[in-house]
């Protein structure tokens, strides 16, 4: 996927100007943490949240140890592992696989994974043919765009442009699809016919299981199990951070994450995975083969920014964040939007081509408030910042401007001094009309705002006077 | 109360306060008067480095919080009129000094003795401020995300209102951002703007003619954008209010 993370401000413009989509995200932003909110009630969301956050610690410093008995474990269950440095060789080990099957048509569950590889694409190019299952990742596949949300992939589509699509897309006749039940129903109608012919199902993984060689999924639409199991070939993708030590501890996970991701208890289908078809089953793939990618993560392991690992993807950071709302997903120029996103961008691609996305945040921490993991995201977020200014990549202008106003405010009297000048002509200048429309070095302010005038000489000035006055100097 | 049983306050002014605002400032050290306190403002004070730390220079904020820790040394309390400011010496000071063992030891006594003014007012003065003239006005109250998610601060400031006969209309979404963010304002002025709007809006909804806060930076982002769409809502810090600071002109408005 081209990353254009270095437009993220002008892509937000984009997004704001359109006053519809905008109406729509402020709904979703409104929505959606009400939703969540309400299904955190139910349980003692802060014990979970604290349970789950030790097991995953623990996971994660013993990771090595988990990868092998997952490994293990897979291969008795009679699957093959396969390891993936990065992208491009997750992307060839696939499409290795669906040569060695002769495949011609594959099924995709929703994995955010094989969108951070580019994976669609990539076997496209060879010559597959790919149909995304999820509903709304179907929708962004016809419409040529990419996810804007992790969770809800076509969030910023409304009915209508989706409805457009698929009229225009679907060789079905003349049909209105009236409503979104009738267009639901059509979208199953084609899709059934893609679960039915497709050679290879490939889905993503909630979390993988050490003890079992399992692989979790959850899913509403039940896409995730057809795929899984009606093509002949399954091959699940997921990166390494998803290990978890045991099957409860991944249901743990899950009871934080329906409720984080969409405000249910559970989703529809929480599907485990355990290998290829054995004697005497009814039905299963023939091959069952796990892609773990690293993708960096090692480079994360162990660094100041492990705690991003212990990431669930529920996207409630995303909803509940009011940059992600104003800007909308697609702003963030990558994978991963929001939040989350402008932690992992910076980490998994370039920190110069996503420096903006680290300071697309007020530091309001409601992201941090409502992770289901315990991720400080806004510390992580302030680190990326000062990776940003050790690397000389923030604007020289800010840079010097900090480091001269932490020189001037290490000397009490200077500062004082100076402010207490700067401040008194900013005050006759300003207070009789209260602020400025203008003002030199404040251009991002005044250009939105008035920049309101001081009340008049500066505390300390007048502090100093009056004790003077009261003859305690 | 005899001098010795008086509370000894430290007052940080915080620096918006201190150069855009000092009547904040003024009604803070009134208010811990009232109360019963013996206030002291060290004079080698100057800023708790937030703006560095947060856009990432923390090598240039780490001097400055030297700097608060010194001029705080030996204050059984320090009361901050800024949710921000607190949470930074609070919650911030520990971790920006983490590897400097001495330091980070002061930091950390430093944070379990500072207090942002309304929480100290009522859980550690229980105090109750004179009725205050903005009775049987539409009031509606700003909660800033620092004081609100680091600090716990959301009842105080009600409790104190409430006491000084001051009801509020509560507007939706009133523990939302307002856009301000620091630098983020100022770098990203576009996305401060709708955030701004959406604040402004909500606030006007509740039929309110005043809108109260804790912290100046929100307060000055939020007056500053109500003047530029020529809206009349007064905006000032609460401790202006309970102080019964109300004759100078709101943020960001004119001389009558």
């Amino acid at each position: 996927m081209k990353q254009t993370s270095e437009h993220f401000q002008d892509s937000a413009r984009v997004a704001l100007a359109r006053t519809e989509a905008r109406e729509r995200m402020d709904l979703l932003g409104l929505f959606m943490p009400a939703m969540r909110d309400a299904a955190v009630a139910e349980v003692d969301f802060e014990a979970l949240r604290e349970h789950v956050k030790r097991v995953k610690d623990h996971t994660l410093d013993n990771l090595e140890h988990y990868l092998r008995q997952f490994e293990e474990q897979v291969v008795m269950n009679g699957g093959h592992v396969h390891w993936a440095r990065d992208a491009s060789e997750l992307n060839a080990t696939v499409l290795d696989i669906c040569r060695a099957a002769e495949a011609r048509r594959v099924g995709k569950g929703k994995s955010m994974i094989t969108e951070e590889t580019g994976l669609t694409e990539h076997l496209e190019k060879a010559g597959l043919h790919v149909t995304e299952t999820d509903l709304g990742e179907y929708i962004v596949q016809i419409a040529g765009e990419p996810p804007s949300h992790i969770v809800g992939p076509a969030f910023h589509k409304s009915e209508q442009e989706i409805r457009e699509l698929f009229l225009d897309r679907h060789k079905l006749g003349r049909r209105q699809l009236e409503d979104p039940p009738a267009m639901v129903a059509e979208a199953r109608e084609v899709l059934r016919e893609r679960f039915l012919t497709a050679d290879v199902g490939i889905i993503g993984s909630n979390a993988l299981i050490a003890e079992t060689g399992q692989t979790l999924l959850v899913t509403n639409e039940g896409n995730g199990d057809l795929v899984s199991t009606l093509p002949k070939v399954h091959i699940v993708c997921a990166s390494i951070e998803k290990l978890m030590p045991r099957p409860e501890d991944a249901l743990a996970q899950i009871r934080l994450l329906a409720r984080s991701a969409i405000g249910t208890a559970v989703t529809a289908y929480t599907s485990f995975y355990s290998g290829p078809r054995r004697a005497g089953d009814l039905d299963g793939p023939e091959q069952y083969h796990v892609i773990l990618l690293d993708n960096r993560r090692t480079e994360i392991l162990g660094s100041n920014y492990q705690d991003m690992l212990a990431c669930m993807r529920c996207g409630a950071c995303l909803t509940h964040c009011p940059v992600y709302i104003g800007a909308g997903g697609h702003a963030y120029g990558w994978v991963y939007p929001g939040p989350m996103g402008s932690v992992l961008t910076p980490l998994l691609t370039d920190l110069e081509q996503a420096s903006e996305l680290p300071n697309a945040c007020t530091g309001c921490g409601r992201c941090e408030e409502v992770c289901p993991a315990g991720i400080p995201l806004p510390d992580l977020l302030r680190d990326l910042r000062a990776d940003e200014t050790r690397a000389k990549i923030t604007p020289a202008r800010w840079r010097w401007g900090m480091k001269l106003h932490g020189w001037l405010a290490r000397v009490p009297s200077l500062y004082q001094a100076f402010t207490g000048a700067a401040i008194a002509v900013l005050s006759r200048l300003g207070r009789r009309r209260g602020g400025f429309r203008s003002l030199p070095l404040a251009a991002g302010w005044t250009q939105v705002r008035d920049f309101p005038a001081p009340q008049g000489d500066s505390f300390m000035r007048q502090w100093k006077r009056r004790k003077k006055e009261a003859g305690h100097d | 109360m005899s001098r010795e049983h008086k509370p000894h306050v430290g007052f940080f002014v915080s620096c918006l306060a201190d150069l855009f605002r000092p009547s904040v400032a003024f009604s803070a050290i009134e208010l811990l008067e009232a109360a019963g306190c013996q206030v002291e403002v060290p004079e080698t004070q100057t800023c708790c480095g937030q703006p560095g730390y947060n856009s990432g220079a923390v090598d240039d904020a780490r001097p400055l919080a030297h700097r608060v820790i010194e001029a705080f040394a030996g204050f059984p309390y320090v009361v901050v009129p800024s949710g921000s400011c607190a949470g930074m010496i609070k919650h911030h000071y520990p971790k920006l000094l983490a590897e400097y063992p001495e330091w980070h030891a002061r930091a950390t006594d430093l944070a379990q003795r500072t207090w942002e003014i309304t929480s100290f007012l009522v859980e550690v003065m229980d105090y109750a401020p004179t009725v205050s003239p903005l009775q049987g006005r539409k009031v509606t109250y700003h909660d800033s995300c620092a004081g609100l998610r680091e600090l716990g601060i959301k009842q105080q400031p009600r409790k104190l209102l409430a006491r000084a006969g001051v009801e509020l209309a509560e507007m939706q979404a009133t523990e939302v951002c307002c856009g301000f963010g620091g630098t983020f304002c100022a770098k990203m002025p576009d996305l401060s703007e709708k955030m701004v709007d959406d604040k402004l809006n909500n606030a006007l909804d509740t039929g309110a003619g005043v809108l109260l806060g804790g912290d100046l930076g929100c307060l000055m982002n939020i007056a500053g954008r109500a003047r530029r769409r020529d809206s009349q809502l007064e905006v000032r810090h609460v401790v202006e209010v309970l102080a019964d600071e109300l004759t100078g002109p709101a943020i960001g408005e004119g001389e009558r």
